[in-house]
């Protein structure tokens, strides 16, 4: 178990900089999750800790020691790959033993050590299996045994969930966060999941074009986003975003239609953009009248596209709503979870 | 005026004609596709094949339609001395060339799949030796192997002065048959090479960074991952090698037609010699069905011995 610091970190692929200096500190035993959309940098930096990829500038430690020049079977981490990385040719037990073996382990340790593995992860019955003869679920249990076996300080997971279908997907979610509880052992999750970023991490990295965004703990990023990407991509179904001015004590869209403000808000009148989440929106009979343009019934909540003048927005709400398109709904946010942003800069206000 | 909707119209059914009915018959039809392959096959295998075994048993000349005289040709190739000699070369040949083909073709393919610059053109060159007719390559090795005008005695006599005489490659038994030996592995190494280089590159590459994170040395990635997982294409590449290079014929006849004193004969160039050039074509076909055996006997050993292994066959849970 140990601590993991990123330092300044760029990586360069030729003269093409993907990521522009990135830090973060991960403390002893946490679950980072670093989330972002494709091309982010995310697997590059988690490729870069695990050692696979060479650090153009800044610096990686792990455990407080730095292991920018450290090969990768000397950093003590173990890493599951999003295609799970199994050896075909392999048995479930050679699988998981095949790093003892290279390290020349007498036959019972490794019987020992695998059994272990199994035994966490209920494969005793499969350890004479192949890859191919196993679903896919027993294939990414299998990638987790070996990684166990190892005894790593640091776990690193590379979208391990990705080649899962939907319902596996919350099931092995489940199976991971537990297993991080049980041996807590630091982990580092790279998904594009924003659902899986905030149901498994102690901290969520943010990233986006190579820098990070907002990190901090899945509650604080959902309550305080720190900037317009970090807003619209935390929360499903996604924040909804205006843009217009403020006008004295309301927000104004160009339209003309006045948005409340947050209770005791002291801004200076310009362009700010306005963020309210679909779950925050009520229905007011006092509020806003809106046209209905969609309904989507979930059977816990109910989705509603609205529109106003020339504003379209999203509302969820946790009651049954007996509407049509076409219908007028009166709705207002709550005005204490309206978030701000700089227009110009995109950041919180 | 009645009108006919949509729903009540119902289209006239006719009968099919005879043709139709004739086409829709499984027995039938089935003859029909298979008539074009069986008919091509029993024209241009078939009736070669059969007819080089039957000749194997007649005494058969140039001019001359023998008459059947069962295994009397087989029992004299037994004891001829230049027969056995050349069953000897055939297997000594394909032997040394095959472990030098696989040995140079597998190195090859390992450097091929490193991200080398200018790979596809270095790809390409290795290409050349098995697109060049292989009568051309002869000849060219022919001049290389030549006791006056060889390049390679020139450079280690002139340009060197390793040596004061000039290489005798091919005008004795044993070098003629290591200088064969080496042409046929320069010729086939391109198809070895670009096979098993297809092979590597259907291995994933995150098995080898799950591998480097396991703690393998480069050695152990290559005898672990790279090996095993190569052993399918392995078996099928070399069972054609074998069979290509048991059945060699052009590189031998074209550089040293069997000489010196028959010693450099491979089964192929002898059953030509006696067949077509000396005439008796049962002899000949004698010689040429004795080849059957050992290439039936090759094909067995590297798709049993090599080829499908447990990890590739389907999603059984035995």
């Amino acid at each position: 178990m140990a601590t993991v610091g990123v330092r300044d970190v760029r990586k360069s692929f030729g003269n093409f900089e993907v990521l522009h200096g990135v830090s973060v500190d991960i403390a002893d035993g946490d679950f980072v999750v670093l989330v972002g959309p494709s091309g982010c940098g995310k697997s590059t930096l988690l490729r870069m800790l695990a050692g696979l990829e060479n650090i153009s500038a800044g610096e990686i430690s792990i455990g407080g020691r730095v292991v920018n020049t450290v090969a990768p079977k000397d950093r003590d981490i173990a890493m599951v790959f999003q295609n799970y990385a199994l050896y075909p040719h392999m048995t479930v037990f050679d699988n998981m033993a095949f790093s003892m073996k290279l390290a020349g382990a007498p036959k019972d340790v490794m019987e020992q050590e695998v059994g272990r593995a199994a035994k966490i992860l209920g494969l005793e019955t499969l350890l004479q299996r192949f890859p191919r003869q196993l679903s896919g679920g027993q294939r990414q249990r299998v990638a987790m045994g070996r990684a166990i076996v190892r005894n790593p300080q640091v776990f690193l997971f590379d979208e391990p969930l990705s080649n899962l279908d939907a319902k596996l997907r919350v099931q092995m979610r489940s199976e991971i966060k537990e297993l991080h509880q049980r041996l807590k052992v630091t982990t580092v999750y790279v998904t594009h999941d924003q659902i899986e970023a905030m149901t498994m991490a102690d901290q969520i990295v943010v990233m986006n074009h190579g820098i990070i965004e907002q990190a901090g703990p899945p509650l604080v990023l959902y309550d305080r986003p720190a900037n317009i990407f970090v807003a619209g991509f935390i929360g499903s179904p996604a924040m909804n975003l205006i843009a217009g001015d403020i006008d004295g004590d309301v927000f104004r869209t160009p339209d003309g239609t006045a948005w409340p403000l947050p209770p005791g808000t002291r801004v200076t009148p310009g362009p700010v953009t306005y963020g309210i989440r679909p779950e925050h929106l009520r229905l007011d009979p006092e509020g806003m009248p809106a046209l209905v343009q969609l309904v989507e019934p979930t059977g816990s909540e109910t989705q509603v596209l609205f529109r106003l003048g020339e504003t379209q927005f999203s509302g969820a709400f946790r009651e049954r709503v007996t509407t049509r398109p076409g219908d007028m709904l009166r709705v207002g946010p709550d005005p204490a979870l309206v978030h701000l942003f700089d227009k110009a800069t995109g950041q919180r206000i | 005026m009645s009108a006919v909707t949509a729903a009540q119209w119902i289209k006239a059914r006719r009968d099919p004609s005879w043709i139709v009915k004739l086409f829709d018959w499984k027995p039938f039809l089935v003859v029909m596709c298979l008539l074009p392959a069986v008919g091509l096959l029993m024209t241009f295998l078939t009736y070669p094949l059969g007819l080089g075994i039957f000749l194997a048993f007649t005494d058969t000349t140039i001019g001359r339609s023998g008459s059947w005289v069962g295994l009397e040709n087989f029992e004299y190739l037994l004891t001829d001395p230049i027969f056995l000699n050349a069953v000897f070369y055939s297997v000594f040949y394909t032997a040394i060339a095959t472990v030098g083909k696989f040995g140079l073709g597998l190195w090859l393919a390992l450097l091929l799949n490193q991200h080398t610059p200018f790979k596809s053109i270095i790809r390409a060159i290795i290409l050349l030796p098995w697109i060049v007719p292989t009568v051309l390559s002869a000849i060219a090795f022919w001049w290389i192997y030549d006791p006056q005008f060889s390049i390679i005695s020139y450079i280690f006599v002139e340009v060197l002065g390793w040596r004061s005489t000039n290489i005798d490659f091919i005008n004795t038994e044993w070098p003629a048959r290591f200088s064969l030996i080496v042409a046929n592995i320069w010729r086939g190494i391109p198809f070895v090479a670009i096979s098993l280089l297809a092979g590597l590159q259907t291995i994933s590459p995150s098995l080898y960074e799950a591998a480097l994170l396991d703690g393998s040395t480069a050695w152990q990635r290559f005898r672990f991952i790279t090996f095993p997982m190569l052993l399918p294409i392995l078996a099928i590449v070399m069972t054609f090698s074998i069979i290509f290079t048991f059945t060699d014929f052009q590189l031998v006849y074209a550089i040293t037609r069997g000489g010196p004193v028959n010693s450099t004969h491979l089964l192929a160039t002898l059953a030509f010699q006696r067949g077509i050039a000396g005439g008796e074509l049962g002899e000949g076909a004698a010689i040429a069905v004795s080849m059957i055996p050992f290439l039936v006997a090759a094909t067995l050993f590297s798709y049993f011995a090599l080829a499908r292994r447990k990890w590739q066959q389907g999603e059984s849970n035995d």
